[in-house]
């Protein structure tokens, strides 16, 4: 058959059409997104964008009880709210093959922290392959399904951006149908009560010493596990991308134990290799797993007195921390300035901040774009945790400081982060007779993953039209009286919104509500001009942040105004920070 | 063990088009039995910041990734990233840079200054350095949105494998309303003075 270049993420959705998956509920994030993006163009499996990741396991363990080929995606913290579902489904098993994966994120490209995801794997006693290609994203999905029901177990697919993310060749199968395995009725296997999950932990432990066999036997014949010798003098323990980095800093001159299978980790194996080779390395990125494993066995190897816990490695780390060499290379002498992630131009989450700022509020932030607004010149962040923090951690903030400080506080959360996690803190808010100000910055889409539909617009993942959360009538639901929305690009009727939702002392939702500028549905108006008669070169529209805005080279002396005309999208927030009416809109 | 890979790395900013490139790229060397590794970028760094796509291919390639002193070509789509990454080209390498600045936020504060004159830096370091102005072309062509396509022209005449295979892939990869545009503009790049 031809080969594709697939992404990692859409090799896995390909190893999920072949394996005959015919459910799949996931939650957004980066670099886990596109599989489930693309599983949804496969019409013989159902999908689903689930409000957050334990909604999204759970949905994928109940339709493996219901006897189907199950699977749901998330990334590394995203593994962390699915932990609950993911330790005691560990304990009930599976009825239909049921695998999760989840995506790592070394040297942290888009996420708020660098866990390592095999600590859940060992902690939840269940096994997790690792994929060092997209054809082994393929193969190993389909590998996954096969462990899954011979053990039992519910399997987790551990992927990392460069896998995700990168592309290389795969070649198709047929996908194989297959029929719903019949549901029966099994309250010692399916309920987990004490007396129940008595018996299940210690075939958990069982298990876990199967697997442990099966990684030293099975795992080499199937090619998950394998064993790569040249030259002796050096050995190489090594999984996923890291494996890769390896064999190109080293080709032949190290011998390679390449592990898929990253829980149960194997021990005659290793043992083995260990005695076959000169000087041992374990090359991992991230915590020192395989390491600790090695030394438990007693086995000598050099890990990370060499490598680094942080960060992403590459070929050039590991050649010159084994051979000791280095590239040359040329550089320009200059200073380079930076070029961090910034606000799009036209988002309407700039004209909420830009709005805020006059207050000088203390700011509990979230995860999504708006996190951006944290850089200068808007400032507009004091603290981000992880996913809805940013309601329950200002309550907390505020119940420590008192009432006063409430006054010059808010939280800011995007729509699928308060459907994702903000819901629960909003009710303790109200619950507890807070009084924070919480603003949802509603853009109608979840942003920074790349465009999903969730529960708040009123699209299903394929687009299909469903019912809206009316998050109005929800916060009056939960007990919140004072619910405003506002359009973020009226600077001037937003900080009157603000203004008056600080003072009172009680729990208020401001929406700040306008949809992300980089839908396609969104018409923009013409780019804004400057009058250069009338711009006095004050740089006071610098403070809005807009990468459409910048300074035109001096002439006289003076800078001025300029807008860059491809870059604009007419929003007007820059016209309401000029005191001398030079930023006119565009058109005409 | 034969090492004949070549590496490629595409930089820009995000949201100009980089991805179409390298996706283009790995299909055309894939369609020439190549080995194929393509690197990309998605997520936080995709909005306006330095974004970079590695592509490498050979007989067999491992690591997806490229590191410094190791690009046969680096095509820049904006002159400050040519500048910041051109610590990846190998020795003998082909640099391709657009002539277009993109102020950083920093530089828009005036927190920091954007370099005078890199192209003409570049040129005092490095041997072979093209220079395009592929928006001016892009627009000749009928869309400023071309600038990526003029860009992998430029690069395809580099590489050397003719124009058809680049034509055929641009025929199946991009949306067929842009089919025509983009072959205008990669047979623009492809024909530009090198």
């Amino acid at each position: 058959m031809e080969k594709v270049l697939l992404l990692g993420n859409e090799a896995v959705a390909r190893g999920l059409y072949e394996s005959g998956t015919t459910v799949v509920s996931s939650y957004p994030g980066t670099p886990s997104t596109e599989i489930t993006e693309e599983v949804c163009r496969y019409d013989e499996i159902y999908s689903e964008w689930a409000p957050n990741e334990k909604v999204a396991f759970e949905v994928a363990a109940g339709a493996s009880l219901a006897g189907a080929r199950s699977f749901c995606a998330m990334k590394h913290v995203g593994l962390n709210v699915a932990a609950d579902p993911l330790y005691t489904s560990s304990y009930i098993g599976v009825n239909g093959g049921f695998v999760c994966a989840v995506a790592d994120d070394p040297g942290m490209h888009s996420s708020q922290n660098e866990q390592d995801s095999r600590h859940h794997a060992i902690a939840a006693k269940v096994p997790m392959l690792e994929p060092s290609d997209s054809a082994e994203c393929l193969e190993f999905t389909k590998n996954a399904y096969d462990i899954s029901e011979e053990f039992d177990t519910p399997v987790l697919l551990r992927l990392s951006t460069r896998i995700s993310h990168s592309r290389s060749a795969v070649v198709f199968s047929e996908r194989i149908q297959r029929e719903l395995k019949p549901y029966e009725k099994n309250i010692g296997k399916n309920v987990m009560m004490p007396a129940m999950a008595k018996a299940a932990h210690k075939k958990v432990e069982e298990r876990i010493s199967k697997l442990t066999d099966w990684a030293d036997m099975k795992a080499f014949e199937l090619g998950i596990n394998k064993k790569i010798m040249f030259d002796r003098k050096i050995g190489v323990i090594a999984a996923g991308s890291t494996y890769e980095y390896a064999r190109e800093a080293l080709g032949d001159k190290a011998s390679y134990l390449k592990l898929g299978m990253v829980n149960p980790l194997p021990v005659k194996a290793i043992l083995d290799f260990a005695k076959e080779v000169e000087t041992l390395y374990v090359i991992e990125e991230l915590d020192d797993i395989i390491e600790t494993h090695c030394i438990k066995l007693g086995v000598n190897v050099i890990g990370k007195e060499k490598f680094s816990f942080l960060g992403e490695f590459s070929q050039s780390i590991i050649k010159k921390a084994v051979l000791g060499t280095e590239n040359e290379y040329s550089s320009l002498d200059m200073e380079i300035p930076p070029r961090p992630p910034v606000l799009c131009a036209g988002c309407p989450h700039r004209g909420l901040f830009y709005a805020l700022k006059k207050f000088k509020p203390y700011v509990s932030g979230d995860i999504g774009c708006y996190t951006l607004g944290a850089q200068a010149p808007l400032s507009m962040v004091d603290s981000c945790i992880c996913m809805g923090a940013s309601l329950s951690s200002l309550h907390g903030f505020n119940i420590a400081r008192g009432k006063e400080q409430a006054k010059k506080s808010v939280a800011v959360i995007g729509d699928s982060t308060f459907i994702h996690s903000g819901i629960t803190g909003l009710i303790d808010i109200a619950y507890n007779k807070g009084f924070s100000t919480v603003i949802i910055l509603d853009n109608s889409i979840t942003g920074m993953t790349g465009h999903q539909n969730n529960p708040a617009n009123g699209l299903t993942i394929k687009g299909d039209p469903t019912v809206a959360v009316n998050l109005e009538a929800l916060a009056h639901a939960i007990g919140i009286n004072r619910v405003k929305v506002v359009d973020p690009f009226d600077i001037e009727e937003t900080r009157r919104v603000i203004d008056e939702e600080l003072k009172v002392e009680e729990p208020s939702l401001i929406i700040s509500r306008r949809p992300c500028a980089l839908l396609k549905n969104v018409k923009h108006k013409p780019a804004m001009v400057v009058e250069r008669d009338a711009c006095t070169g004050c740089k006071a529209c610098l403070q809005v942040g807009c990468p459409a805005i910048m300074q035109t080279k001096a002439e006289n002396g003076k800078t001025k105004a300029f807008i860059d005309s491809n870059q604009c999208l007419g929003c007007e927030v820059c016209a309401a920070s000029c005191r001398f009416n030079a930023i006119r809109k565009g058109g005409n | 063990m034969l090492n004949d890979v070549k590496n490629i790395l595409i930089v820009g900013v995000g949201g100009q088009g980089t991805l179409l490139a390298s996706k283009l790229m790995g299909k055309c060397f894939l369609d020439k039995g190549f080995d194929v590794k393509v690197s990309e970028v998605h997520g936080m760094s995709q909005r306006g910041g330095s974004v970079v796509t590695y592509v490498r291919y050979g007989t067999e390639v491992f690591s997806p990734v490229i590191d410094k002193g190791e690009s046969d070509m680096i095509i820049a789509f904006e002159e400050l990233e040519a500048a910041r990454w051109l610590p990846y080209l190998k020795k003998n390498g082909t640099i391709i840079v657009n002539r277009q600045e993109i102020n950083p936020m920093p530089v828009i504060m005036g927190t920091a200054t954007y370099p005078e004159d890199i192209i003409g830096k570049l040129r005092a370091t490095v041997e072979k350095v093209i220079s395009v102005d592929a928006l001016s072309i892009a627009v000749e062509c009928g869309n400023v949105k071309a600038a990526n396509t003029v860009l992998l022209g430029v690069a395809a005449r580099v590489l050397g494998f003719g124009q058809d295979i680049w034509l055929k892939a641009i025929e199946t990869t991009v949306p067929a309303k842009t089919v025509e545009l983009n072959k205008k503009a990669f047979l623009s790049g492809y024909n530009h003075e090198q």
